[in-house]
């Protein structure tokens, strides 16, 4: 074990991070093709007004590279075709215009 | 539609919302204007366990501003500091008793655990007044608008912080010559394995100084859980990323951290802004971490769209504060920055605090937006146009309040 892996095992306290907070289900994504796929994979790590407040200024461009940032610098799991509904639905429904 | 909290076990105190009290019950939060339009839709106004309603951003991890109105005062109550984590697993309710932090590392001569006991009676305590600033405070009004949290006034605050000097810590820990950076960590983490803990340094000039302190209260207080107890690290004049909660380790290392939130997360362009103090070991040609806080100000009265009488004159008060050279002056304009007066400055607190100010000016009826320009000892002054940077840090752009006087 690494040193800091070590003292973050030794902080005796409950992680309660995998279940989603209670109000969250306030938190609802536009009904539109591809909101399953982004809730089962973006919900896992975080709540999903993150998208909501992000909108609707990023094109298409800068939603792929924020879903790119989730997957190669935070880890996410997602499958490329995963990944392409995601980033289709989010710029479609949390786009800028045009 | 606001979505009232159930409070738990009346910690929060829904029956004492302070100054919000009206506002809480309706129901928007207080929100400026200028922010991305998914926040007004997405925002709302909740209290964590211990905590007055803030501005709810995000739950998970939460993310919760302070409003305007707790800026009122000079000190700002632990029950409306802001809220942040950047990963979701955040400790649950912790035992003090049984705290831990590991001091060590390959640039210390020994190691060893300290509990809150030993920190609170092995080290003479010292008091600092600080503000505790998010580098991405005011990200929310970039233009154009950047990705990450939509932050608007309110991710600050101001306390009075008590704990033992980390230099005192390092002294009974025992430094190699060798030693370049002090790495911290806390107990929050990731969810997933893959993504990088939340783990930052300090180059070790900074570990030293006498104001950066191993804290466990705050304004007379433990630590409220949700900003760091039982224990943080407090780097006065400096952003809050390097402010590490619920602190379980603390490594003298030999070689400059290469975490992903030292590396790659939290850097400015070189030369873009105007810093005095540098993290030399983390340099890259084209990127710095930030460092210091820039030179800000806060209009605190009027409000936004007040109405006011022209039978007498307006109060204009407000903060004032910097990474830690101290508010040198403020000057305030209701000519769109022809003319200014200065403010006079109230009292200080100490370098890293905020400097509440305050002017009294006659104005004839008509339509004011009003500015505020805080400079610091070092001739530091606050930004007439947005320093735009696509992380959107350190916005320090002049924040006009507009008022009619009739």
């Amino acid at each position: 074990m690494t040193f800091r892996t070590l003292c973050v095992a030794a902080a005796f306290a409950t992680i309660i991070g995998e279940s989603a907070v209670a109000d969250e289900a306030s938190v609802v994504l536009k009904d539109a093709p591809g909101r399953d796929v982004v809730e089962q994979n973006c919900g896992s790590c975080h709540s999903l007004d993150y998208i909501r407040m992000n909108s609707p200024f990023l094109s298409a461009k800068l939603w792929e590279a924020e879903v790119g940032k989730m997957i190669n610098a935070y880890g996410a799991p997602i499958e490329p075709a995963d990944a392409k509904s995601i980033i289709d639905y989010l710029a479609r429904n949390y786009g800028a215009p045009g | 539609m606001l979505k009232r909290r159930h409070v738990l076990q009346g910690i929060a105190g829904a029956a004492t919302l302070g100054p919000l009290g009206a506002l809480a019950a309706a129901s928007r939060p207080p929100l400026a204007d200028g922010l991305p339009e998914g926040v007004y839709d997405s925002a709302a106004l909740e209290a964590l366990p211990g905590k007055k309603p803030l501005i709810k951003l995000s739950y998970r991890p939460p993310n919760y501003e302070t409003p305007l109105a707790y800026f009122d005062e000079v000190f700002t109550p632990n029950d409306a500091f802001f809220v942040r984590y950047h990963l979701a697993g955040i400790p649950d309710a912790i035992d003090a008793a049984t705290w831990k932090i590991r001091v060590g590392g390959d640039g210390a001569t020994s190691a060893l655990d300290l509990t809150l006991a030993d920190l609170k009676s092995g080290f003479e305590p010292v008091e600092v007044a600080a503000v505790c600033q998010c580098s991405g405070n005011r990200r929310g009004f970039s233009e154009p608008h950047v990705p990450g949290v939509q932050w608007g006034i309110g991710a600050m605050g101001n306390a009075r912080w008590k704990g033992a000097r980390l230099k005192d810590v390092l002294a009974k820990l025992g430094l190699r010559k060798e030693a370049v950076e002090i790495i911290v960590n806390g107990a929050d983490g990731p969810v997933l394995d893959k993504t990088p803990d939340f783990i930052k340094s300090i180059p070790l000039w900074k570990a030293l100084e006498e104001t950066t302190l191993v804290a466990y209260e705050m304004n007379g207080q433990p630590l409220p859980h949700f900003n760091g107890f039982p224990v943080r690290l407090v780097v006065p004049g400096w952003t809050a990323t390097y402010w590490m909660k619920h602190l379980v380790s603390i490594e003298a290392t030999a070689k400059p951290y290469d975490g992903f939130w030292m590396k790659s997360a939290y850097r400015i362009p070189v030369g873009k802004f105007p810093i005095v103090e540098h993290f030399q070991t983390q340099l890259t040609e084209r990127t710095e971490p930030i460092t210091e806080m820039v030179v800000n100000s806060i209009i605190t009265a009027p409000r936004q769209n007040a109405r006011l009488g022209a039978d007498s004159p307006i109060d204009i008060r407000g903060l004032a504060w910097d990474g830690g050279y101290g508010i040198h002056r403020v000057e305030v304009s209701l000519d769109d920055g022809k003319t200014w007066r200065d403010a006079d400055l109230g009292r200080d607190h100490g370098r890293f605090a905020f400097r509440p100010w305050s002017i009294r000016l006659a104005a004839k009826p008509g339509t004011y937006r009003i500015l505020a320009r805080a400079s610091n000892a070092v001739g530091q002054t606050q930004a007439d146009a947005l320093i735009f940077n696509p992380a959107g840090y350190h916005n320090n752009v002049m924040r006009p309040v507009t008022i009619t006087v009739s």
